[in-house]
């Protein structure tokens, strides 16, 4: 009752393969949007912004990218640290070349190397599948880490070895370095990720997306149909560590502010590949929800413990937090293992026939 | 023509000039090799036996080890501590298949090691809430495993054996026969092979999948027990062990998920390899070598032969 479609008709193809073919969907989305675009940014504080939603923001992102090579084209992967690493170090390097150009620019032009590297690290793939795989990304992950710490070059023979972001400005406005307020990074961040978010959308209901899940499915068939498994694959990787880089360069010129190369550890690509699994493989939606949970959890727990008068010391509220979150893990993959992309439409079905069952 | 020399040449002459430091240097890979493999052991077992790819057999080192020297602390004498450790190793695996493989039955192989995932997490916070987060001595002597070293004056120098090493050595060694032993020659191992086979398969002749999983965590977890003592006694016992254990993933590539002897040779190779490369190689491109090395000689190997050296290879049909 609350979910109906009764009387929605799609008289065009247009219509009805449309992204949001549902009128609540499409409004919904668009309330979502004012919200995310004007009250959040018009009414949090510091906190909000700082802690909550630009790092939510850049964990989707870096979520999504991950998603169109694991869950779009099944190939698994835990070098999204190193590749979101590659993003920062490029934009580091060339906003400081080129200090005039808008720091925009170079945060999605850091996305390029990555693709790079990414596509390169990629080649294997065509003859290494699953477990084998991950170890092959695990070569990338943990050589491009230690790139980043011996190679002075890339952070400018800096004498902390970190990388320091430079205020520049947008349209007057300072939008990365320390004086850039919160709301000013959350919006350039949104944008962003509104964006990028939207292409990738597009992409994954196009042919290449089509081609891509065909492979997830079975290589050897998808080949069979016609589909030239090395340039999908390739251009899977080279997409996903697109994105991947973009959220890096966003991580530290958005977010931390400054980053030395233990940020882009092995962790990053754990908790960005939880995410992905925890939201739902192969689903864009997923990406957020997945990022949401993980992110914002511990946040949560760390806020909520103690307020409901159980008086712990710091540490043990940090050990709690790991294992509730471990907890919750198992738990989630035993309720639903599809993710929460799935919970989300077994509410929506729910939602549909209420009030009554069937 | 410098730096080719640098790469093919050079490292050569060192080692002829200095063929102590080269006996050395291979024992010491030796022994860390052996350290992998013992790891590389508990994933393998845990592999055949379920398909499941555990990521937490890291974690369970650490835990197993703390536990250890966390009951020895609390004032139970050492020998009473190892059997206590291994009856909590058991409960363990008993908890682990009641709560986290039983109901994730028939599902899919990532959900399974998406789950091994959370298990990590867990173990990781809750070793730390009982033990505390910071690094612990191992509890050497109270074991009665050997300490101090033996000199070999051999080649015109000095090769320092740790007694310790040795009886690591002995012990994966002993660990690993017997294993084999179990797998090829029992009717539990015929069991597990089978439940490795095919989960419904093995249901459906009788065998308790229940009853085989416990005895499967329960054997990785001693292993896990025997790799924490070894590896406590050569530096100490920290979570950073966690990172140490993800080096067995490219010592299974090697020697493939599903051979236990490939494990071992894996083991060598790394641990010889990556040793001999930081060494001689290691300084033309700044040195650190050793945190990536394992990985791109697997991604290698890998190339060549997708299913490692050792592995069974899959035929895919459509």
């Amino acid at each position: 009752m609350l979910y109906r479609e009764v009387g929605q008709y799609h008289a065009s193809y247009r219509t009805d393969t449309a992204i949001f073919p549902i009128r609540q969907d499409r409004v919904g989305m668009l309330v979502i949007l004012a919200v995310a675009f004007i009250i959040v940014p018009v009414f949090g504080n510091s906190f909000l912004l700082d802690v909550v939603a630009i790092p939510f923001l850049i964990y989707a992102l870096a979520t999504i990218g991950l998603n169109l090579l694991t869950g779009y084209t099944g190939l698994l992967s835990l070098g999204t640290g190193g590749l979101m690493g590659i993003g920062a170090y490029t934009c580091y390097k060339l906003a400081t070349w080129f200090p005039g150009v808008d720091i925009i620019v170079w945060i999605l032009a850091g996305g390029v190397t990555a693709a790079a590297i990414g596509a390169l690290f990629g080649v294997p793939s065509l003859r290494i599948k699953g477990f084998y795989l991950l170890v092959a990304t695990l070569a990338a992950q943990f050589f491009l880490q230690w790139a980043f710490e011996r190679v002075p070059w890339l952070y400018n023979n800096n004498v902390s070895g970190d990388i320091e972001v430079p205020t520049r400005t947008l349209l007057g406005l300072p939008v990365t370095g320390p004086n850039a307020t919160p709301a000013t990074r959350y919006e350039v961040t949104l944008c962003i990720v509104v964006v990028l978010t939207v292409l990738a959308s597009h992409l994954v209901h196009s042919r290449v997306g089509r081609s891509w899940m065909a492979v997830r499915d079975m290589d050897i068939a998808a080949e069979l149909i016609g589909i030239p498994l090395l340039p999908t694959k390739l251009l899977s990787f080279a997409v996903s560590s697109y994105i991947s880089g973009v959220a890096g360069a966003m991580l530290v010129f958005l977010w931390y502010g400054s980053a030395e190369a233990s940020v882009f550890s092995i962790d990053l690509s754990f908790t960005i590949l939880f995410m992905t699994i925890i939201g739902g493989l192969g689903s864009l939606l997923g990406s957020f929800l997945g990022a949401a949970l993980i992110h914002m959890l511990p946040i949560a727990l760390r806020n909520v413990l103690p307020g409901i008068g159980l008086d712990l010391r710091p540490a043990t509220v940090e050990h709690l937090n790991l294992m509730i979150v471990g907890a919750l893990i198992i738990f989630f993959l035993v309720v639903e293992p599809l993710g929460l992309a799935r919970l989300w439409q077994t509410i929506k079905q729910k939602l549909r026939v209420w009030p009554f069952p069937y | 023509m410098d730096l080719l020399y640098l790469i093919f040449v050079d490292p050569f002459v060192q080692m002829g000039q200095a063929p102590d430091l080269l006996v050395q240097t291979l024992w010491d890979g030796l022994v860390s090799g052996v350290l992998y493999a013992l790891i590389a052991l508990g994933f393998v077992l845990i592999y055949k036996a379920s398909g499941v790819f555990n990521f937490a057999q890291g974690i369970m080192v650490v835990f197993a080890a703390l536990t250890l020297v966390g009951l020895y602390a609390a004032g139970i004498p050492a020998l009473p501590a190892l059997a206590l450790t291994v009856v909590i190793m058991l409960a363990l695996a008993v908890a682990i298949e009641r709560l986290v493989l039983r109901p994730l039955l028939n599902r899919p192989d990532i959900v399974l090691f998406m789950a091994t995932f959370g298990l990590t997490y867990f173990l990781i916070g809750f070793g730390q809430l009982l033990f505390g987060g910071e690094t612990k001595q191992m509890i050497t002597r109270q074991l009665h495993l050997p300490q101090g070293a033996i000199d070999l004056h051999i080649l015109d120098g000095l090769v320092t054996l740790q007694k310790i090493d040795i009886a690591a050595a002995v012990i994966a060694s002993v660990m690993v026969a017997s294993l084999a032993f179990v797998f090829q020659y029992t009717r539990i191992g015929r069991a597990l092979r089978a439940v490795a086979d095919s989960h419904r398969a093995a249901l459906s002749v009788g065998i308790s999948l229940n009853q085989i999983w416990v005895i499967v965590w329960f054997a990785a977890g001693v292993v896990a027990l025997a790799t924490g003592i070894m590896w406590g006694a050569r530096s100490e016992v920290s979570f950073a062990l966690e990172v140490v254990a993800l080096k067995a993933l490219p010592v299974l590539i090697l020697g493939g998920f599903t051979s236990i002897p490939g494990a071992i040779v894996g083991g060598l190779i790394i641990g010889l390899s990556e040793k001999l490369f930081e060494l001689y190689w290691g300084p033309l491109i700044g040195g650190g070598t050793e945190a990536w090395f394992a990985y791109v000689v697997a991604l290698i190997v890998l190339l060549f032969r997708p299913h490692g050296l050792f592995g069974e290879v899959i035929i895919e049909r459509i």
